[in-house]
């Protein structure tokens, strides 16, 4: 691949700016190396906590009218024993991103502290999962809870931490902002976006836990919005995510300021080839538009 | 972006039409629905028991009329609380997903284990129609687990039934049975569904014998569409890139393949 999608976020050197979300295939260090020879620039894996979790019974997914919603409830065997899987991933030479969660910023830390003393490059904290009560959202909503956490974690750990963020608050610029004051090295907006489906016939919710997290194309404007709005108020890098299927996509999130682009419920749709597919299809834009790096179109739509 | 939404993904709610006791802990439930109507042999469908569960579960029969059929073994509670659905009782379906069988001619031998059985019955019906010389082996704890005979036998001359007690059929395992007919013959194709540990059998006597070799894989599958990788055996996807495998896949998977599985928290369990 070309040398103008090389791109550094938080001293991680991808070389391309298409990252694995968070949740999607990151079960096992196979499934995250494959992704990885897909053509990811970076991968992440599940989100891990302390303690394993078998999560929520199925239905755990269903498509709606303009993407997928799912409920799966942070199933993970525990961050430790994640790290065999962690090795395994890295053979690819991709950077390896450890997503993790808890239920307090102690939680947070300790998570963290297990999951930087494996092989990883980076963490990311999941203050944002809208469907598992006490942690996710339920910080992630709060600017002076999530500060605590990105401290707590910052202290204890010497690795880059991201911090994908939420759109079901009010002003998530508020919650970036105080992400990027405790320390957090990069902001991941936006995780799913709190939604249900209720089956007329049956007269039920769908989803075991009745309330999910929709992602796919219908929430690409969201979370366009919210990696605009974050932009322009934190100096840290902001990765896109959200509904991201085409290289036009992924260009209209970095036009908006975004340093690289998460991609997840694609996958489902276009396989795994859409790593390469987008890529590919931004190497070309890039040359058509001659801009020598893609880190030249980053915010650019900000100008006007 | 229209394409982007699948009818294959579509939740479609379906009128239970038949059910039909196949022996003390089986039944087949008989719906109808487009999609699945033109599933290849092999694809599975999700099961939506409301208010209970959704569960991966096999096409035991995909006919031209447009009907289609799972064949459920009472072993839990979703598949209990299927069990008590009587005809006209409704539930949801998503799929058909996964890859199916590839088909192939010549000289077939099928092997199923118990409830294992399922997917290579609408195989066999397919197989016929490319005029193969088919061997079905069925392997059953006790002649009370066997099912389906009537409807293979209409279809395939040959079956041959083993049961571990010997109360049906001849006595013993159906992997030893196999390996007799392969040493006696050779099949230009082995396709196998049932107990891993069976299957493990299976593809090492398929190596050893030099015979292609095709095999139905199961492990705790959520999405069903290849994202949230519940499902994953090495760099694969049971839902998605499976849930069969040839033996040169299986061949990358020998770490795992018949060893261990991950259970609903994704944590390594051996078999």
């Amino acid at each position: 691949m070309s040398n103008r999608l090389v791109t550094e976020i938080a001293g991680l050197k991808l070389a391309n700016p298409t990252m694995l979300a968070a949740g999607i295939l990151g079960m096992s260090g196979a499934s995250l190396k494959r992704v990885a020879e897909a053509g990811a620039g970076a991968v992440i894996t599940k989100s891990m906590g302390l303690k394993s979790r078998v999560g929520y019974s199925n239905p755990t997914l269903v498509q709606v009218d303009c993407g997928l919603l799912n409920a799966m409830g942070l199933p993970n065997p525990s961050v430790h024993h994640f790290s065999e899987e962690i090795s395994e991933a890295k053979k690819e030479g991709v950077p390896v991103i450890i997503s993790v969660y808890g239920f307090s910023s102690k939680d947070f830390g300790e998570a963290a502290k297990v999951a930087a003393e494996m092989d990883a490059d980076a963490l990311e904290l999941n203050v944002s999962c809208p469907h598992v009560e006490r942690t996710g959202s339920e910080i992630g909503q709060s600017p002076q809870l999530v500060a605590e956490v990105v401290e707590k974690v910052k202290s204890t750990v010497n690795k880059p931490v991201f911090v994908k963020l939420t759109p079901n608050v009010v002003d998530i610029t508020e919650i970036a902002e105080a992400a990027a004051k405790a320390g957090a090295d990069a902001i991941t907006v936006i995780n799913t976006v709190r939604a249900m489906a209720i089956d007329v016939e049956t007269t039920r919710p769908v989803l075991a836990n009745k309330v999910g997290g929709l992602s796919g194309p219908a929430i690409k404007p969201i979370a366009l919005r919210c990696v605009y709005e974050v932009y322009r108020k934190v100096k840290i890098p902001v990765v896109g995510c959200g509904g991201v299927t085409t290289w036009k996509d992924a260009v209209e999130f970095m036009l908006a300021g975004a340093s690289a682009v998460q991609i997840g419920t694609a996958i489902a749709f276009e396989g795994l080839s859409v790593f390469k597919s987008i890529a590919k299809g931004i190497d070309s834009y890039l040359e058509k538009m001659n801009f020598g790096s893609v880190k030249e179109i980053v915010g650019l739509s900000h100008r006007y | 972006m229209l394409a982007y939404l699948t009818d294959i993904n579509r939740l479609r709610i379906v009128k239970i039409q038949d059910v039909k006791e196949e022996s003390s802990t089986v039944k087949t439930f008989t719906f109808r629905d487009k999609q699945c109507a033109e599933a290849k042999p092999g694809q599975f469908v999700m099961v939506w028991i409301p208010g209970v569960d959704e569960i991966p579960m096999s096409l035991s029969s995909i006919s031209a009329d447009g009907s289609s059929s799972i064949t459920v073994a009472e072993v839990g509670e979703a598949t209990k609380a299927l069990h008590q659905k009587k005809v006209g009782e409704v539930v949801g379906v998503r799929g058909p997903y996964g890859n199916g069988f590839a088909l192939t001619g010549g000289n077939v031998m099928i092997v199923g284990g118990g409830t294992g059985l399922t997917p290579l019955v609408p195989l066999a019906e397919s197989l016929v129609r490319l005029s193969s010389k088919i061997v079905f082996m069925i392997g059953a704890k006790t002649r009370d687990d066997l099912f389906f005979l009537d409807r293979i036998g209409t279809v395939v001359p040959e079956v041959v039934v083993t049961t571990e007690d010997g109360s049906y059929g001849l006595k013993g395992l159906v992997t030893e049975l196999a390996e007799q007919f392969l040493e006696k013959q050779s099949f230009d194709m082995i396709y196998a569904c049932g107990p891993e540990q069976m299957m493990l059998k299976m593809f090492l006597l398929a190596k050893r014998h030099n015979t292609p070799f095709q095999a139905s894989l199961e492990r705790y599958i959520r999405c069903g569409v290849g994202i949230c990788g519940s499902c994953c055996m090495g760099e694969y996807r049971i839902c998605r890139d499976g849930p069969v495998f040839s033996g040169e896949q299986l061949e990358k998977v020998r770490n795992e393949f018949g060893l261990f599985k991950r259970e609903v928290d994704g944590s390594k369990v051996s078999f």
